[in-house]
Order: structure tokens, then sequence, then C-alpha cells
């Protein structure tokens, strides 16, 4: 990380190695911190076959089994199982017969030609003869999934659920009765294509409404003269006390009587209402700190209040806009309560889908791990492009409800 | 406030009718998502499981009644609440303490070395994905193999270290430690991020100061340091306990409270939307915002205090 060059001199190298204990352990805890991510990452590419049979962590060592094999097999039978021709472990027609762990261990355990198939050498424990037998089914080329895959992607994006993957079930045309293998599967109710595009949904306008009605009450509490100014500006800014559980229950039973429960409108209105508090209160600081003389002066140019707003106080509001949008959106998007209290299954978003799967599923890690890669993936993109803009609006934005 | 209001300019008056225009829309949204059913969850807590009566309704003969509070009977001393308030506590303690002492310590070891942008951006990261995410990553980490294999790290590492395989969400008493480790993952990052501006803001004269005096990096930290930047911890420490008292998205997808992992959001989901028992989730709301109410005011008093010293 910090080589020191010959010319820098020892000096520089002994200030290093003083602070050594600082490295060890920073670097120490941003490994700690990568680590699970990196697993769930690597997972999300290996064939669902190895997803289970092996940690994410062997997935550059030999396949199963090769030790397996070297130990008991090589000698006689090659590296590549070619070395005998009359028994070539490579040919797909052979192994065919030896694919179950019994049969091969029958096999090791008879005669061939009148001498023992092992020699001297005692025939390996079940165990073992189940990883060779893995190993063969993987050099004869029965079942030799390569190390990395994009089909959990593509079985995650379309909500496959059988028991091969559904590119090759597709091709074989065994897939299941609502699947079409084509475009139209990206829209399968149990996929993460359709949640990814719910998600977005919900998102986009959650996040635009309550920036374009809070950025008019900030300017009305900014540039405006009226009664009651202050006290209902504290008042607005302290509903934000006010926790998200709270309004649940009345909400959701007002949209069971007007029918919104399960729709956009309602998820949208609802962030919207909740949102409100701490945009108002993040875009008038904003609004209210930009010169007095600016709007002086356009308003005796004899420009209008909503000219004023339109064209002098939301252009010059970008900055705090970014932070606020890019707060609140990610803020909808990696939501799970109010997802599933006003849409649930009937517009399944990203964070819903996974929870879903996560009990449906058990141990389907092979998917699981896809599906949440794909639901942190535009968080993340947002994170690294915007970083400056996302820190900001996530601090301030600390102390909301 | 008056003299601010007489600033005014004539030009900048308008028709008494105009700015209500303006807040119009924002008024009738927050009326509705925040002050009716923030009062109407009030009304509810103290009516039957349906909202059709009052709530002593629900009362058994020969059975414990607090008549009109009989939802908070439950609310407050049932045994499963009593699970989630002990659970709770688990969580403030050691998710707000792990968070911000491992937050405090990354801030003042990478402010030490030139990658510090990069050590902090990985620290950070997971704030930005969902709870969900994290659920699903963790889960991974914590899994348990009933067979020979482990591709949970966590069990493999055990298990290399000739222990026995764990099964980290289902063992009582580990489990609830297991979810607080995937918040203080989740949350460490939000803590380094506050406490590193404000340890940028101690000035480097008084550091100096106490070196030149002989201190060694230990006293400089705990004498100097943390006393300057103290208000800024105490900031990050409610803001802490409030999110955690909230906290519910880890525990319903890692464990959905079951194995004694309960807590009272996740209490008052399920009362709401599995046992369909509305005064009874109203009435936990309450317990939740009475609990939330002071450490939120502590924390924007604070938050206003400081904004007002910048």
């Amino acid at each position: 990380m910090n080589t020191v060059g010959p010319r820098q001199g020892t000096g520089r190298l002994n200030k290093w190695l003083s602070g050594l204990p600082v490295h060890i352990v920073l670097i120490g805890l941003c490994l700690l911190w990568v680590l699970p991510a990196v697993g769930l990452f690597v997972t999300s590419f290996r064939p669902f076959q190895d997803v289970n049979d092996t940690g994410w962590w062997t997935v550059l060592s030999p396949p199963k089994g090769a030790q397996e094999y070297a130990a008991a097999c090589t000698e006689c039978h090659g590296d590549d199982g070619k070395k005998i021709a009359a028994a070539d472990l490579s040919s797909a027609e052979l192994i065919q017969n030896y694919r179950r762990s019994i049969t091969l261990l029958a096999a090791l355990k008879k005669d061939v030609d009148g001498q023992p198939h092992m020699g001297a050498t005692p025939v390996p424990n079940d165990v073992t003869v189940a990883a060779i037998a893995t190993y063969l089914r993987r050099i004869s080329g029965i079942d030799a999934p390569p190390r990395f895959t994009l089909d959990n992607y593509i079985d995650a994006m379309t909500g496959y659920r059988g028991t091969v993957n559904y590119t090759s079930d597709c091709a074989a045309g065994t897939q299941a009765l609502d699947l079409f293998c084509d475009w139209r599967d990206l829209g399968n109710p149990r996929g993460m294509g359709r949640a990814f595009l719910n998600s977005l949904l919900v998102a986009i306008p959650s996040t635009f409404l309550p920036i374009l009605f809070a950025a008019f009450a900030a300017y009305a509490f900014s540039w405006f003269h009226f009664p009651g100014r202050q006290f209902l500006f504290a008042l607005l800014i302290g509903l934000q006390i006010v926790p998200l559980q709270m309004t649940l229950i009345p909400i959701s039973r007002l949209y069971a009587q007007l029918g919104l429960n399960g729709t956009f409108l309602g998820i949208w209105l609802f962030h919207t209402g909740f949102g409100l508090p701490y945009a108002i209160y993040l875009m008038r600081n904003f609004i209210g700190s930009l010169p007095r003389e600016l709007f002086e002066s356009v308003y005796l140019d004899g420009a209008s209040h909503w000219t004023a707003f339109y064209r002098l106080a939301l252009p010059l509001s970008v900055p705090a806009i970014a932070s606020l949008g890019i707060f609140q959106f990610l803020w909808i998007w990696n939501d799970l309560l109010v997802a599933l209290v006003f849409l649930g299954g009937q517009n399944p978003v990203l964070t819903y889908q996974i929870g879903n799967m996560v009990t449906s599923l058990g141990s389907g890690w092979h998917l699981l791990t896809a599906a949440a890669f794909i639901s942190m993936a535009l968080p993340m993109l947002v994170f690294f492009g915007l970083q400056r803009f996302f820190v900001r609006g996530l601090l301030a934005g600390s102390v909301k409800g | 406030m008056a003299a601010q209001t007489e600033q005014v300019p004539n030009i900048m008056r308008q028709g008494r009718v105009t700015p209500w225009l303006y807040l119009l829309p924002a008024l009738i949204v927050m009326a509705t998502f925040i002050v009716y059913p923030g009062l109407n969850t009030f009304y509810l807590s103290f009516r039957n499981t349906d909202g059709t009566a009052w709530a002593g309704a629900d009362c058994l003969a020969g059975q414990p009644c607090w008549g009109l509070l009989e939802n908070y009977r439950y609310a407050l001393i049932s045994d499963i609440m009593l699970t989630a308030f002990v659970n709770n506590l688990k969580w403030i303690l050691l998710m707000v303490s792990g968070t911000v002492m491992l937050g405090l310590l990354i801030a003042t070891l990478a402010d030490r070395v030139r990658y510090e942008p990069l050590a902090k951006a990985v620290i950070f990261l997971p704030m930005a994905i969902s709870f969900v995410g994290a659920g699903v990553i963790w889960k991974f980490v914590y899994d348990y193999g009933t067979g020979q294999v482990q591709i949970g790290l966590l069990n493999s590492l055990v298990t290399a270290l000739g222990g026995k395989p764990v099964s980290w969400l289902t063992e009582p008493q580990i489990n609830t430690v297991m979810l607080i480790i995937v918040g203080v993952w989740m949350w460490t990052g939000f803590c380094m991020t506050i406490l590193a501006a404000a340890l940028k803001g101690v000035p480097t004269e008084n550091l100096e100061a106490a070196r030149v005096d002989g201190a060694n990096e230990w006293q400089v930290f705990w004498r100097i340091m943390v006393p300057q930047i103290m208000p800024t911890i105490t900031v990050v420490i409610t803001t802490m306990v409030i999110n955690v008292l909230k906290i519910f998205d880890i525990v319903y997808v890692m464990t959905g409270g079951n194995y004694g992992t309960e807590v009272i959001a996740n209490r008052m989901y399920k009362e709401m939307y599995t046992s369909f028992k509305t005064g009874r989730a109203a009435a936990i709301a309450m317990v939740l915002i009475a609990v939330i109410v002071p450490a939120m005011i502590l924390n924007i008093r604070r938050f206003r205090e400081q904004e007002a010293t910048r």
C-alpha cells in the first residue's frame, strides 16, 4: 500500500513502521467489513451445484473430489482419466453407469481381470467415493458446471423456481407453465425483474412529490409574510418526531375503505406525507438562506412570486434538492416496512421479494445472493457516483423519524 | 421574530390567499398522513381488537383486566412484550456502544493514513444498502449446515478451529447478539462519518501543545480529543438510540422475531398484520413513541444548538 522507494531513505521507513499497528488494525477492520459482502458477490456467480457443496472462499481451489481422485485414481487412470484406453474416465458414456456413488463403490470392490480393482490400496469409504463420483461427473462432462455463471441472475430476474436453471429448462422446453421463455418473463410476479420495476415506480414519484411540495412550502415560509408563519413552521417541523409505526394502522384502515391498499398511489401519498417534515425543514433552511437582495431586485423588476419561485428559488436550490432527493430515494428503495404494509404481494418491490424468498427458499443461496445483489446494485452505484451528496443527505437526514 | 417580520419590504407583500396556496399541498398531505393517523392511533389504543368497542370489551371473566387500558396491559406486561423490551435493551446497549466505539476508533485511525477516503468508503458502504440485503449477506455468513460441509463463513471457521458448528440464529441468547452484529456492521459508517467530521474540527494547536508537554497519543486522545467532541458523541448516541428502538427489518428478515429475538417494532407489525389485533398494535405503537420521543426531543434540541454554533 505504502511502498517506500530507496531514495526516500530510512527515515520514512521508520515512520511508516511506527505507524504499523494503525495500518494493521484499520486494514483488518476494512477486510472484516467487506468480507461478508464479498461472500455474497462471489456466491451469486457460482453454479448452484457448487454453492451448497463448498464454501465460497474455495472458489479458486480445485473442484470437489479432485483431491480424492488424485489420491485414489491418478496412479492408474492418469490426471485426465484417459490413461487406460479400455476404461476412459473422461467418456460420458462410461461414467453414465457410475454417476452414483453406490454403483461406483460396487465397481471399486469388484475384481478387474481377476485382480482387486484398487490393487493393494484399501477401497475408500463412501464419503470419499461420493466425492470421486462428483469429480468423475465433472471430467466426463455429464455434470460440469463452469466456475462462474450468470444463471443465478437470470433465474432470479425471471422468478425461476425449478430444479435446474431457466436457460436449460427453456432450451429443453420443460419450463414451468407460467414461464414464456421470452422477455415477458421479466414481468413474472415472483421475479426480481418485475420487483425492480416496481421499486422504481414506487421510489421515483415518492421522491419527486415531497420535494416539490416542500419547495412550495419552503418558499412560502421563507419569502411570504403571513400571520402565524413561525408558529406553523415550528409545528410542521415538530411532526418529525412522529415515528412511522405510529401512522401505519389508521392509514391502512383508511386505505382499506378507499380501496387504496396495494396501489402505487397509496404508497406514493404515504411516502410523500412522511417525507415532508424533513424535506420542508431542509428546503426552508436552504431557500431561506439565499441572499435577500436577489429576491428584492427581481420583485422590483416586477416579477411575481411565481416567477421568483420558479426562475430563482428552484434553480438555486439544486444542491439541496440533490442531497434531499438521494436521501429520500434510497430511503424508499431500501424500505421494507411501508412496502410490506401498503403494497404487499400485489405489487412486490425488491425488499419485499427478497424477504419472501428468504422465508420460502430457505437455503436457495444461489438465488438469494443474486437477488440481494440486484437490489443493492443501484444504491451502490449512487453511493460511488454521488458520494458527496449521498453522505451529506444521509447525515442531515439522521434526525428524521 | 418580530424584528424580522418588520424587515419584509412592501414589494414582497401579497394577497392574503397566495401564501396558503403554496402551503396547501404540504398541509393537506401532512394532516392526512401524520396528524390524523397519530391521533387515531392514540384513540385506537383504547379500543378493542377491531376498533368496534372500548378495550375492556375484550376482557374475559376471571382473567386479569385493566379495563380501558386492557391493550396497555398487553403492551406493557405480557410475556412476549417483556421479551421484546429486554431485547430492545440489549440492542441499545450493544449496538449503540458498538457503533460509537468502532466509529470513533476507525475515524481516529483513518485520520492518520493516506488511504483515508478508501477506508471510510468501505466502512460507510453498508449504509447504502437495505436492511434486507444486509440480512441476506449475514444469514449466509451464519449459515448452519446439518451435513459435513459448512458453507457459512462463521461455522466453517468454528469447525476449522476444532469446534462444533452452531445454529447461530436459533440458539437463544446468542441469536440476538448475532442480529446486533448485523446492525453494527450497517451503522458504524454513519457514526464514523459524523465523528470524523468532529475530530477534524479539533484545533491542531491544542493537540500539538499537549504533545510538546509530553502527552502520549493515548492521553491526547482521551484528555483532549474526546472531551472536545463530546457534544457530537452525545448527538450520535441519541440518534442511534432512536434508530435502534425502531429496529424492524433485520429481525423480520433473519428470524421473524422467533427463537426469543422479538423486538417492539416487529411485535407491532405482527399484532396488526398477522393477528389482526388493531387495539394491541396501536397500544404497542404508543409505547414505542413514548420511549422514542424523549430521545428525539433531546436530539433535535442538540442538533439545533450545534447548527447555531456553526
